[in-house]
């Protein structure tokens, strides 16, 4: 075994010998950076969330303004929008929200009439009409699955009854967690509206490049519309999260500011004992360099470990206990009802930027002070 | 043959040029042969321990020159000094300077950690040096559960586990009974008989008068003087 193994055996002995010291140090270490993970980690998951499910949705989505409010739009839209060019498929969408009074839970009700499965979908799309595809949030707050019957009250005030035949997947949560798929004739009788109109216009851009282009076409020949572009919904959803993330980072920011002043104190306030021992060190033959690598070893075993365990403890919180503590926070509150569970997402220049962060000024303010006792004759420890 | 150590005009300041300046050691020159036993005797802050760092390369002379064997230290720098100490002495201090929640081993252990030694090499070294203290039973026990007398013997055991030629011993028996101080001297009579220099400052007049002393040696004000 070379010598610097020698001296991290020893260095981890020593730990042990303060066991208390060193517990309450990984404690309040870990606990800090499992918070800023979280927060990293649960940003990262609802981007990546975001991303995932607008890759199937539309290029743009037409809306119609009407006193400054999203109306109904006319149907005859689509087909003057159809003829610009680079405009392929022009859908008109039908949805509307629903509350249940009793679980007190928000849906967004959606209106099929296409065969094509939608991605991320297990079972098939409601093709008759009282079927319906559900949300992962919608089947969890019912406890229903597919196959499984689902009870809505319509504008008329009548109980209806529909088959489960299909459910969203965990990795389209944040877009579909509180949707219901219903047969587009099937959700015009349940919100009684008109069939000349839809709620907005799915576009298709041959390409991409042209979206913008387009939506300012549209907005030109229909100044009563307001384009909405798939990448303008990502940004969207990237600075609401990032917004989000930045407040609560602002916030525990200042348990980052105590932790450094726990490590400086701890790091500068080098107790007798240990002026002692490395006194002895240093007499009984150990360089300068030697008492500074078993300091570094120490800073090493204490941050590494705290920053290990902090990050797994934030990775069990937001991916397998739903971010309890920091996720309704961060997802805001039209997504906490009904509760979903997010897909693992890791940004690894965010892991290594907390772990430089945390790791290398810990190990510093353990080193640095040892330092300045290291580096004095030891022949102190002979007059003690 | 030369002297294995070698001090000439040795002087020791320390707070130079601060208000509490304090002259420890006043042109010290004297010479001590290999497996000679040197005794060095005086009254508290008479500027014998301020002798032994010097002797043991744990500080520097503010003037003079020390040799230790072919090699002069008194300018070495630290890391080779830290390496002098490490392979040419064993330390036996006067308040043990034992690390008191780590094992017998762990302890003894604690010189070779910097060497680069096997790690076969270095558990038969402490297995002799154990054996050669009858502390082959403890070796697992922590230091504070050790007698005073068991303590002093790991501080010896320590400082023999490098194999060191010189052994220095700052007040070895201050702090132990008739009983003990009689073994440690044993032990010290082996060390002396294996070839070993031994170089230690005492005020005990049974040490100080012990068969084991070959010459010994007076301080007073930081000045030495050969002793009647």
């Amino acid at each position: 075994m070379s010598a610097r193994l020698k001296i991290l055996e020893h260095a981890l002995a020593s730990m042990a010998r303060r066991k208390q010291k060193n517990f309450a140090i990984i404690a309040v270490y870990t606990l800090t950076v499992a918070t800023l993970a979280s927060i990293l980690f649960l940003t990262q998951a609802l981007r990546n969330e975001a991303a995932n499910v607008l890759l199937g949705a539309p290029d743009l989505v037409v809306q119609r303004l009407l006193a400054g409010h999203h109306d109904l739009i006319p149907k005859q839209y689509a087909e003057q929008i159809a003829k610009l060019p680079g405009v392929g498929k022009v859908t008109p969408r039908v949805w509307g929200y629903y509350y249940d009074s009793l679980k007190k839970v928000n849906f967004t009700l959606l209106g099929v009439n296409d065969a094509s499965e939608p991605p991320l979908l297990a079972g098939h799309l409601p093709t008759s009409g009282r079927q319906c595809a559900l949300g992962r949030g919608i089947a969890d707050t019912y406890g229903v699955e597919i196959g499984d019957s689902l009870v809505l009250v319509d504008s008329k005030n009548r109980t209806l009854l529909y088959e489960i035949t299909g459910l969203f997947s965990h990795q389209s949560s944040l877009l579909t967690n509180d949707l219901i798929l219903l047969p587009e004739a099937e959700l015009r009788r349940f919100f009684a509206l008109p069939d000349s109109q839809a709620s907005d216009l799915a576009v298709q851009v041959y390409n991409e490049q042209e979206v913008s282009t387009l939506a300012k076409k549209i907005k030109h020949q229909l100044p009563d519309t307001r384009p909405i572009g798939k990448m303008e919904i990502l940004h969207t959803y990237d600075t609401v999260f990032n917004w989000r993330s930045g407040i609560m980072l602002t916030i525990f920011s200042s348990a980052l500011i105590a932790f450094c002043i726990l490590a400086w104190d701890k790091a500068t306030g080098i107790s007798a004992e240990e002026k002692r021992e490395i006194g002895i060190l240093k007499a009984i033959g150990w360089e300068t360099s030697d008492v500074l690598l078993l300091k570094f070893w120490e800073g090493l075993a204490v941050s590494l470990s705290s920053f290990l365990l902090g990050t797994i403890i934030a990775y069990l919180h937001i991916f397998f206990f739903g971010a309890g503590v920091l996720g309704p926070v961060i997802q805001g509150w039209s997504v906490l009802f009904p509760k979903f569970d997010l897909t693992p997402a890791i940004d690894l220049y965010q892991i290594f930027a907390l772990a430089g962060l945390t790791i290398i000024p810990y190990i510093a303010c353990t080193v640095i002070p040892s330092w300045k006792n290291a580096v004095t004759d030891p022949d102190s420890v002979m007059r003690s | 043959m030369a002297a294995l150590i070698q001090a000439h005009t040795l002087s020791k300041i320390y707070n130079r040029h601060q208000a509490d300046e304090v002259r420890a050691l006043s042109e010290v020159t004297f010479s001590v042969e290999a497996g000679e036993a040197v005794v060095l005797q005086g009254p508290s802050g008479s500027g014998k321990t301020s002798l032994l760092s010097l002797i043991g390369c744990m500080t520097r002379p503010t003037s003079g020159q020390l040799r230790i064997g072919e090699k002069e230290v008194s300018r070495l720098p630290e890391p080779f000094l830290a390496r002098v100490r490490r392979e040419t002495f064993g330390f036996i201090f006067q308040q043990l300077n034992l690390l008191r929640d780590l094992s017998v081993l762990d302890n003894i252990l604690l010189p070779l950690y910097p060497a680069d030694l096997k790690t076969a090499e270095m558990h038969s070294r402490a297995e002799r040096v154990l054996e050669q203290l009858n502390l082959l039973e403890k070796q697992r026990m922590k230091v504070a559960q050790l007698s005073g007398g068991e303590q002093q013997r790991v501080a010896i055991a320590r400082a023999l586990i490098n194999q060191p030629e010189i052994i220095i011993a700052d007040e070895p028996t201050a702090h132990l009974d008739s009983t003990l101080s009689k073994e440690l001297l044993v032990i010290l009579e082996h060390l002396k008989k294996d070839g070993k220099t031994i170089v230690f400052a005492t005020h005990d007049p049974y040490v100080y008068q012990h068969r084991l002393v070959d010459r010994r040696f007076s301080m007073h004000d930081g000045v030495l003087r050969k002793a009647e």
